[in-house]
């Protein structure tokens, strides 16, 4: 079945989105990728669209090739994500758009869209990503915090929403990888962090991976709404 | 009116695939003005969500224009264009006119 599954993974230029494309086009299947820029890879059944997760016009355009090409859709994850350090006293609400857009609307967007395509089937696996700044109630991070929590929310009630559809929608909450996302946080700020995890690691590709595989088996049909924190928060 | 022919044969096609798909619950009607939602109304809340989508696909694929048609007009509209096919026609007739011209 896996050789027939279509995927399709936002902000797949660089970070977590990358490797995910990367590993599942591996494991053949059919991945499609987007990021608002141009990747530079080229894998044998992986195609790139550049648009904006949070552009509606451009994201059902998407969708609409995906359904002429493929006729389904498997499995999505939400992966693309921004964040910005700041004091909430320091920080401009251009910032905050861009944050909620990117992080919280694109991720709605991908979802409606992806659920008319899945309900067609009456299967569907749908991965969000969370953070463990939302739990961690990490200063300087309200806004990025802020907008993984409502992608929780939207998660949770989602999965009731779409479990008629065969489709199951879950999360997964990533604790500091070293990324572009965490480029510009202090070290000691990190190394905090990572103490108040029960395993203080780095956590790495493989590790969200490993939970992005459990959500998306067939077999985990009876698993949705769940949103799994990873290094033990 | 050959515009109007088109939109609500495109619509039915929609009928007929979701008419295909129903493992319970009678049949939807090709019928300009029996209810389809609301109290009378053949569809659930899911089944709504099913038509619709079929509609959304059914009109790209005889207009080549990726269209909402739960947008934020259709929802606030005192006389919801969801209640029978004919305003679904009517409702969806607009949305090609704007995609024309924007």
């Amino acid at each position: 079945m896996a050789d027939e599954q279509v995927i399709l993974i936002t902000g797949t230029r660089k970070g977590i989105g990358r490797y995910l494309a990367h590993y599942y086009a591996e494991k053949a299947f059919r991945v499609v990728g987007c990021s608002r820029g141009e990747v530079d890879y080229e894998l044998d059944n992986y195609r790139h669209y550049c648009l904006d997760v949070s552009d509606e016009s451009r994201v059902k355009n998407m969708f609409s090739e995906i359904r002429k090409l493929y006729n389904r859709l498997d499995i999505l994850i939400n992966n693309a994500g921004i964040a910005s350090m700041n004091h909430v006293v320091l920080t401009p609400l251009e910032t905050v758009h861009k944050i909620i857009n990117t992080n919280y609307v694109g991720t709605f967007l991908f979802c409606r869209e992806a659920a008319k395509l899945m309900q067609k089937r009456r299967y569907g696996r749908i991965v969000n990503f969370t953070t463990v700044a939302t739990p961690l109630k990490l200063e300087g991070e309200a806004i990025y915090a802020s907008s993984k929590a409502a992608v929780a929310s939207l998660t949770e009630i989602l999965a009731r929403e779409l479990a008629p559809f065969g489709v199951t929608v879950n999360a997964v909450g990533p604790t500091p990888i070293e990324t572009d996302l965490i480029r510009s946080v202090p070290k000691e700020k990190i190394k905090a962090l990572l103490d108040r995890q029960a395993i203080h690691r780095f956590g790495e590709f493989r590790d969200i991976a490993n939970v992005i595989d459990f959500f998306i088996s067939p077999k985990s049909d009876f698993v949705t709404g769940q949103n799994i924190y990873l290094g033990g928060i | 009116m050959k515009e109007k022919d088109r939109l609500v044969r495109t619509i039915f096609r929609a009928v007929d695939e979701y008419n295909r798909g129903l493992s319970e619950g009678g049949p939807l009607e090709k019928s300009l003005d029996k209810v389809l939602f609301g109290k009378s109304g053949r569809l659930d809340s899911l089944g709504l969500v099913n038509f619709i989508v079929l509609i959304e696909e059914k009109i790209e694929e005889e207009y080549g224009m990726a269209i909402v048609i739960a947008d934020e007009k259709a929802m606030s509209q005192k006389r919801s264009p969801f209640k029978t096919i004919g305003r679904l026609a009517e409702y969806v007739s607009q949305l090609l006119e704007e995609n024309k011209n924007g």
